[in-house]
């Protein structure tokens, strides 16, 4: 007779194989095992997300924007004693006329910060003013700096004059183009207010501006402590 | 910036538009609060603006520590009373962007002026007023 027990013995052999393969297979599928847990992803069950991201999305582009500034302040820095023989700040800087420029945007920082609150209480001739009166005050500020820069280029000190100028006209001139296009910004939106109403795409614009503008306010703090007040110490 | 149930004045309720109100991520901001944050600022901007242009600068190292401190403070005055910052807002992504490029600022700032001054001068040592009257 012959024996059949090589063959089940592989039979065998194989079964034990399988039956070491299969709690490893089951670890892959989950839910067979009761010992695995079922995958949970935390961030889509737990946090809701904002339905509006656009006040974070332009954050983040006010945080693009101060790393623009801020390597323009490195450069004023790395400058701002090349006088080439040229004028210093100390000969050259107006620190009246440099106040001045300070009151009017600082005023202009709390006048859009009544119209942010007439917004919140839905008063739109109050909005409209406050706007009004926050734009006339930035046209006040960028009108002392054209001045200012006017008054420097007539004096021979204009932005080829040396490292620290150019570095200078830089620094202050890209600040006042946020200014610029700030009061565009701001009459493109009263006209949207005046034409739409207080929608709700209308605030959600209105404090993206209430942002950038306090944001231009926040970067000439820098100005005028490291360039002006620091420029004109011996 | 879920503030609106800590500040009792604000007065949406009642509107036919109330319902997206309060998905705005607004700061209920106050009167009080912008008020509050502008005096701060005027005294912040005039104490240096004084001691600079009163001319009694003692020296000029110290000056200049000074009102880097005071536009510090306002600077920090300015993000919460007019920006409105605080770890709650976006649940906490806009302070966290925020400290991101505080951090990246600082680096980028230091490490310029710090590399050029030491090329300054290690590569000239000659002052500019050396250089002037050089032969």
């Amino acid at each position: 007779m012959m024996s059949p027990t090589p063959k089940r013995r592989a039979r065998k052999r194989w079964l034990l194989m399988s039956d070491i393969l299969a709690p490893a297979a089951g670890q892959h599928l989950g839910p067979a095992d009761p010992v695995v847990t079922p995958l949970v992803f935390y961030d889509a069950a737990g946090t809701h997300h904002p339905k509006n991201g656009t006040l974070l999305g332009f954050w983040l582009y006010l945080m693009s924007d101060c790393l623009v500034f801020a390597s323009l302040f490195a450069v004023y820095g790395v400058l701002g004693r090349s006088y080439a023989a040229g004028p210093s700040g100390a000969d050259l800087f107006d620190l009246p006329l440099v106040a001045m420029s300070t009151a009017m945007l600082l005023i202009s920082s709390i006048t859009y910060g009544f119209a942010m609150i007439a917004m919140q209480r839905r008063r739109m001739p109050a909005v409209l003013a406050w706007l009004a009166a926050t734009g006339l005050f930035g046209l006040a500020f960028l009108g002392l700096t054209l001045y200012e820069f006017q008054h420097l280029i007539h004096e021979g000190a204009g932005p080829q004059r040396s490292a620290f100028l150019s570095a200078f006209f830089a620094l202050v001139g890209t600040h006042a183009l946020h200014v610029l296009f700030g009061i565009v910004w701001l009459v493109t939106l009263m006209l949207q207010v005046g034409k739409y109403g207080l929608t709700v795409d209308n605030r959600r614009r209105l404090m993206c501006l209430s942002m950038f503008w306090h944001f231009l306010d926040v970067v000439w703090i820098a100005v005028f402590t490291f360039v002006y007040l620091m420029g004109v110490l011996p | 910036m879920s503030a609106e149930h800590a500040l009792p004045q604000h007065d949406d309720a009642g509107h036919d538009d109330d319902h997206d109100a309060h998905d705005d991520g607004v700061a209920h901001s106050t009167v009080a609060g912008y008020v509050n944050g502008f005096v701060l600022s005027v005294v912040l901007t005039a104490i240096p603006f004084a001691l600079v242009m009163s001319g009694g600068v003692v020296s000029s190292g110290v000056t200049a520590l000074v009102i880097l401190a005071f536009a510090a403070v306002q600077i920090v005055v300015h993000m919460v009373y007019f920006l409105h910052m605080n770890t709650r807002s976006e649940q906490g992504w806009s302070m966290l962007a925020l400290i991101f490029t505080t951090v990246l600022v600082v680096i980028m700032l230091s490490g310029s002026l710090w590399v050029m001054y030491h090329l300054n001068t290690n590569m000239m040592p000659m002052s500019p007023h050396e250089m002037r009257n050089a032969p």
